[in-house]
């Protein structure tokens, strides 16, 4: 084999193990699959009293299934509420009756928003506003509840 | 007294002044550029000497830099039930810090010290004079290739250790420590970003490659024509190409993870 012969076999090697590495980087490690077939959503939106720790791109869980993300987190001036906004798979179509809450995955995992669809015969349509919501738990109201209780309880005992 | 602070004064006029031939040096470098790819068989000479012969140790380091990321992510998180979290641990460090700089300090030391030490014997032995001489110009003909497939190179062999690293954390955390399989893959998958993490990475690294193709390149042509004088110039390539990837990593994650 001549010297160029060689030169160009080992580029050669050097670019297909780096295409290799790309390809895994793509395709097994990211979430570059994910991005790349983006299917047709619809918008939905949603007040909440408070989202906790709810970040952008979090998932819309329908059964535990992936169905959405959050898309956008703001105030809604008119009633100082939090306004999250959210892009669902158009193939998901849901009642108007579906709630919304602020659940999370595991003790410490990240938080999500979980539908619970309704009854109604009606569907959802792009830009609608799912009504019932309920909070994220925040572990510090739950204690102070919990204390008040307690302390309610003791003194009923006397 | 006095004479200290000239001393100091004129240190610093010099540094300066060396900075300033830097910048020149990149500048003339800049027209150049495209000739590379006009003379193919130039680049491919470069992009094997650079890149080719230093993929052992690429592949090697990254193996294991993966492996002990692998087993030191499990010694924590196990404590926290959390041991499939160690894919993603060692999938973000990774592809944001580790992959680019060990790759980008590797490569200082295996090739941007080669390159200085070619360029300053050149010098010394005074064949780029001599290729002006035959009204070849050294800047198209030796600097520019060079330095092109250094940029091309380094960001490729950050992919292969980035990737390898991966499977080396992989081979030990389920290979060997028992972490699940699909758990390993699926949060590493749930929890990196494409454009974030890898595109960001890859960024990370083409602006190390400049770095260090400059310094490399520049201490080559500054070397004094003397056998002293390019050892002192390829121990300054290394030097001051690994502390500038360490800096201008700092400057890049803090502009690009906050």
């Amino acid at each position: 084999m001549d010297k160029q012969a060689k030169i160009e076999l080992g580029v050669g090697v050097l670019v297909v193990l780096a295409a290799a590495a790309l390809f895994m980087l793509a395709m097994k490690v990211s979430n570059f699959a994910a991005v790349a077939q983006d299917r047709p959503t619809y918008t939905l939106k949603a007040h909440f009293d408070n989202i906790g720790g709810l970040k952008v791109r979090a998932p819309v869980k329908l059964s535990g299934v992936v169905i959405g993300r959050v898309s956008s987190i703001g105030i809604d001036r008119s009633n100082y509420r939090a306004l999250v906004t959210m892009k669902i798979d158009r193939a998901y179509e849901l009642p108007t009756d579906t709630s919304a809450s602020i659940l999370t995955s595991g003790l410490l995992g990240d938080q999500y928003i979980g539908l619970e669809p309704g009854g109604d015969d009606e569907m959802l349509a792009d830009g609608d506003e799912i009504e019932l919501t309920q909070s994220a738990l925040v572990l510090e109201d739950l204690i102070g509840q919990f204390l008040v209780k307690m302390s309610d309880s003791k003194g009923d005992d006397k | 007294m006095i004479r200290m602070l000239r001393a100091i004064g004129r240190w610093g006029l010099s540094r300066l002044r060396a900075a300033g031939r830097a910048g020149l040096f990149l500048f003339g470098l800049l027209p150049a550029l495209a000739y590379p790819f006009w003379r193919i068989r130039l680049l491919l000479k470069q992009v094997y000497n650079t890149g080719t012969l230093s993929l052992p140790i690429i592949l090697t380091a990254g193996l294991f830099v993966g492996m002990v990321l692998g087993l030191q992510g499990y010694n924590v998180l196990v404590d926290y039930n959390s041991e499939e979290a160690v894919g993603t641990m060692t999938a973000l460090s990774l592809l944001r810090e580790l992959g680019p700089v060990v790759t980008a300090l590797l490569f200082v030391g295996r090739a941007g010290s080669a390159l200085t030490a070619e360029i300053g014997l050149m010098r010394s032995t005074e064949q780029l004079s001599a290729l002006e001489m035959m009204a070849v110009d050294p800047v198209r003909f030796i600097f520019a290739p060079r330095f092109v497939a250094v940029v091309l190179v380094v960001p490729l062999l950050a992919l292969i250790f980035t990737a390898l690293g991966i499977l080396g954390g992989y081979l030990v955390a389920v290979g060997w420590l028992g972490v699940d399989d699909g758990a390993f893959w699926s949060q590493m998958t749930a929890h990196v970003d494409w454009q974030d993490d890898v595109v960001n990475g890859v960024i990370k690294s083409v602006v190390f490659a400049v770095w260090v193709a400059v310094v490399a390149l520049f201490q080559g042509e500054e070397a004094p024509p003397t056998s002293e004088g390019v050892s002192y110039a390829t121990t300054r390539t290394v030097v001051q190409g690994s502390l500038g990837v360490l800096a201008l990593d700092f400057v890049l994650t803090a502009l690009m993870f906050n």
